[in-house]
């Protein structure tokens, strides 16, 4: 804003803060999910069209276009497909940090987490990981059980068996 | 098509980091004005109005065609708004397009816009639902790592999103309205500027920019009075996949390759690296250049980096990608996709001024967006197509 | 009115509505009426040529609500679609124009909403000028008393109903439509869109007369909606009924009236239409309304082949 002391400038911006309440409704399947989460397992829904499991679930193989009820339990170990080292600050997060595409073992599509518990210069494609959960007494129907993924004394996957999961 | 459609007018506002001396409604009146200034119309001359931005809650106005109709000359005629994420842009161009060609309207605007300055981009896009955990956020976040997957599928050598921010960022120097004008830009410099989301580098990203484009569309009757010569549109297409879909290749889409080959199909035109003669592509981030040669049909997989490397993709190269210093020069989000339409039509037209490709015939403009599950093209030429 | 290259019919059509859904998300209220409105006319998504969309993030209290809706379809191999941060009814009349082109016969249309997750009163407020108006916070329903007034004010309209909204919170439509030959394939009653326009007024209240509907006149005269047998009109609150009657020249036809969840109201009306009027040999119109006072209203004629 230029202003002078005969003649105030023109005002170029005003603040008008917006606050609306919310509830969120997460689903029949993300609820079982969650319930599932709570319980310290990770759980995905096979689509009864395309075999393909789903993690998180959504009710809906999005391919086919048909709802999807079977649970599979998964066991939180999965490949690295693809990864990122973010070099700027966020909330609870000191750079850098890895962020990777993880395919759950048993799950036919991937979910991004955080690698911690190794050198960000360490993590590879097709990096073995498991997931590192909350103590049992923290345990809520939410995602951030599952604080973060670490590498597991495992061989590398070969790049054929993770390269079309991006 | 059924009716032909002619670009008659080509409307851009200077793009800025903040553009602080106009309102939204100013911002959208300047593009729109100067897109009927190159038609030769007026306001009354307008038939029906389409805009087009991202997500509402970037500025905090819900569904702004509502507050924008009298601003643009809207009220009394029909108006309408899409929103198809970072590729609306180019689906607003699209949807226009088929309000001439079924012969409800003559002469249509089209206007996008995003008011960055006056939003909060960062904060609308990372709304945390509850129960999802702490999620990773912003753009570059999620596309860096299907970079480092082209990179992986590829071999290419690490230069080449260097190469490309820098091709790009020389021809933003000869586009009056482009945003990022780095006269001493050279690869030392986007080489040494910080990595943020490895493997991506400060300078191979897009600015956050305030800006509209506009264009006129009219049927072929009334492009016989413009003043100026006029694009004519051979082909344009929409295709969605799915967000979150078992199968689906991110790196190169399934819907890009569809919805290069219908526009293709459409345009009569069999060989695309010959046959056009420039394009306007979607690129927010340096690597997507080579990623979409490919996704494009402009290079067979694996080989879209070698149009980078070897130059084809500059001013002087066989088929220059975005003249104007595309999204990696200006990009206001929602008109980003329509600016790549815009300057397409500019080529065809002999417009462009000093990022003129010379002799453009055949130009394709591009958006896409979301997980880059949303693609729009369409395809401008400066003659007349078949019937 | 301009006549189609092309003659587009509903053929099929699906809603749900609830008060307040308690435990689905969009994609779980979705997938069942979709699936229904496909099944009625014996199509997968694979045939549709064209899909389109209309919800607003606002409402849903997120960006890219549409993006995960899409889930539902089954977009694979990837599908011709758009979306329109309008409703559906919006969506549909540029399914219209798409069909006109000839590439594809048919189409999907549907939206979403649920707005009973915030307080739509509120939300909607923030439609308004973003410098001038939406800080001040202005509900809908209070605008909606000061449309009411106005038409006291006219003396036009005799007893003017109090403003009681009647909108229901959640719920999604879909609807099919088919061109030509295609759509006498699909159905023995095909209803054809004989007309549709919309037209948007000036958002600020000073500059409209309240007290009538100039672009539902403008829309009905463009959609040709003349020698009218049933309506079937999308107002939010009771007394906008009479702005829309008075507008269309409707007074002896049944009138037929619902809110509807925001944002899907308006296809619903025409999907209703169409259930109604399906085989008759009827010709009705239906509406869709959006924006403050009526800001923005689409008008559609549809003929009920007869069986």
């Amino acid at each position: 804003m230029s202003e002078t002391a005969e003649a105030p400038g023109p005002v170029t911006i005003v603040e008008t803060p917006i606050h609306l309440d919310y509830k969120f409704t997460p689903g029949v399947a993300q609820s079982r999910f969650l319930r599932a989460l709570e319980r310290g397992e990770i759980t995905g829904q096979r689509c009864p069209k395309c075999q393909k499991v789903y993690v998180p679930p959504r009710g809906a193989c999005s391919m086919c276009g048909v709802a999807t009820d079977e649970e599979v339990k998964l066991s939180g170990k999965g490949t690295i497909t693809t990864f990122c080292v973010t070099q700027i600050p966020s909330p609870g997060l000191v750079p850098p940090y890895v962020t990777a595409w993880i395919r759950l073992d048993g799950s036919d599509i991937t979910s991004m987490f955080l690698i911690q518990e190794c050198d960000p210069a360490e993590v590879r494609l097709g990096m073995r990981v498991e997931a590192v959960w909350v103590e049992e007494s923290e345990l809520v129907p939410d995602l951030g059980n599952i604080k973060y993924f670490r590498p597991i004394d495992e061989p590398d996957a070969e790049y054929e068996t993770y390269k079309d999961y991006v | 098509m059924s009716n032909r459609v002619a670009v008659v007018g080509v409307g851009q506002t200077k793009y800025a980091a903040k553009r602080q001396d106009v309102s939204m409604a100013g911002l959208v009146r300047e593009a729109a004005k100067r897109a009927l200034d190159d038609a030769g119309m007026t306001w009354s001359d307008i038939d029906a109005v389409v805009i087009g931005k991202a997500p509402d809650m970037f500025e905090g106005v819900m569904m702004p065609e509502l507050y924008l109709a009298d601003a643009l000359g809207a009220v009394g005629k029909p108006m309408l708004r899409v929103h198809t994420a970072g590729s609306v842009g180019g689906s607003t161009g699209v949807m226009a397009t088929h309000l001439v060609s079924s012969g409800a309207h003559k002469r249509v605007l089209v206007v996008c816009y995003e008011k960055q300055s006056e939003s909060n981009a960062t904060w609308a896009l990372s709304i945390r639902l509850p129960f999802t955990g702490g999620s990773v956020t912003g753009a570059g976040g999620y596309f860096a790592p299907v970079i480092r997957a082209y990179m992986r599928r590829s071999g290419a050598p690490d230069d080449i999103g260097i190469k490309v921010s820098v091709k790009d960022r020389l021809n933003a120097l000869n586009n009056p309205y482009a945003h990022l004008k780095i006269p001493d830009i050279s690869e030392e410099m986007v080489r040494e500027s910080p990595m943020l989301w490895d493997p991506i580098r400060y300078l191979e990203t897009c600015p956050s920019s305030d800006g509209a484009c506009a264009v006129v569309l009219t049927d072929e009757d009334t492009a016989k009075g413009t003043p100026n010569p006029p694009a004519w549109v051979h082909g344009t297409a929409v295709r969605s996949e799915p967000t979150m879909g078992a199968g689906r290749d991110v790196v190169n889409p399934h819907a890009g390759r569809d919805c290069a080959k219908d526009v293709y199909a459409q345009a009569g035109v069999t060989d695309p690296r010959r046959e056009i003669d420039c394009a306007e592509i979607y690129v927010p981030f340096s690597w997507y250049e080579p990623m979409w040669m490919e996704n494009l049909g402009f290079a067979p997989e694996g080989e879209g980096w070698k149009m980078v490397d070897d130059g084809s993709t500059s001013m002087k190269g066989d088929l220059p990608i975005n003249p104007s210093g595309g999204v990696l020069s200006s990009n206001p989000i929602g008109a980003s996709g329509m600016c790549r339409f815009a300057e397409a039509a500019l080529q065809v037209r002999g417009m462009a001024g000093d990022h003129q490709v010379d002799g453009a015939k055949l130009a394709l403009g591009h958006a896409y967006g979301g997980g880059a599950q949303f693609f729009a093209m369409w395809m401008v030429g400066s003659e007349k197509p078949n019937a | 009115m301009k006549s189609f290259l092309r003659d587009v019919a509903i053929v099929a059509s699906a809603t749900f509505e609830t008060p307040s859904e308690p435990s689905r998300n969009e994609v779980e209220m979705l997938l069942p009426v979709i699936h229904d409105a496909l099944g009625q006319v014996g199509l997968s998504q694979g045939e549709i040529g064209f899909t389109v969309s209309g919800s607003s993030d606002y409402l849903q209290g997120y960006t890219f609500a549409f993006v995960g809706a899409l889930d539902a379809v089954g977009a694979w191999p990837p599908i011709r679609e758009s979306h329109l941060e309008m409703d559906g009814a919006f969506a549909l009349a540029e399914a219209v124009a798409y069909l006109q082109e000839g590439h594809v016969d048919t189409a999907l249309v549907y939206a979403f909403a649920r707005p009973s997750r915030g307080d739509l009163d509120r939300t909607l407020s923030v439609q308004l000028d973003p410098y001038t108006v939406a800080p001040l916070w202005p509900d809908a329903r209070g605008l909606a008393g000061l449309q009411a007034q106005a038409m006291r004010d006219s003396g036009r309209y005799g007893d003017v109903p109090d403003v009681t909204p009647t909108y229901v919170g959640d719920g999604v439509t879909a609807v099919i439509l088919a061109t030509g030959d295609r759509a006498r394939e699909l159905t023995k009653t095909p209803v054809w869109i004989r007309g549709i326009d919309h037209r948007i007024e000036a958002q600020m209240l000073g500059l409209r007369d309240l007290g009538s509907s100039a672009s539902t006149k403008l829309a009905g005269e463009g959609a040709g909606a003349t020698n009218i047998d049933e309506a079937y009109l999308h107002v939010l609150y009771p007394h906008q009924e009479l702005l829309v009657k008075d507008a269309l020249g409707l007074d002896r036809q049944p009138v037929n009236t619902a809110a509807g969840p925001m944002m899907v109201g308006g296809l619903e009306r025409l999907a209703t239409a169409a259930k109604s009027i399906a085989g008759t040999g009827k010709r009705a119109v239906a509406t869709a309304t959006s924006g403050a006072c009526m800001q923005q209203n689409l008008v559609a004629v549809l003929e009920g082949a007869a069986a």
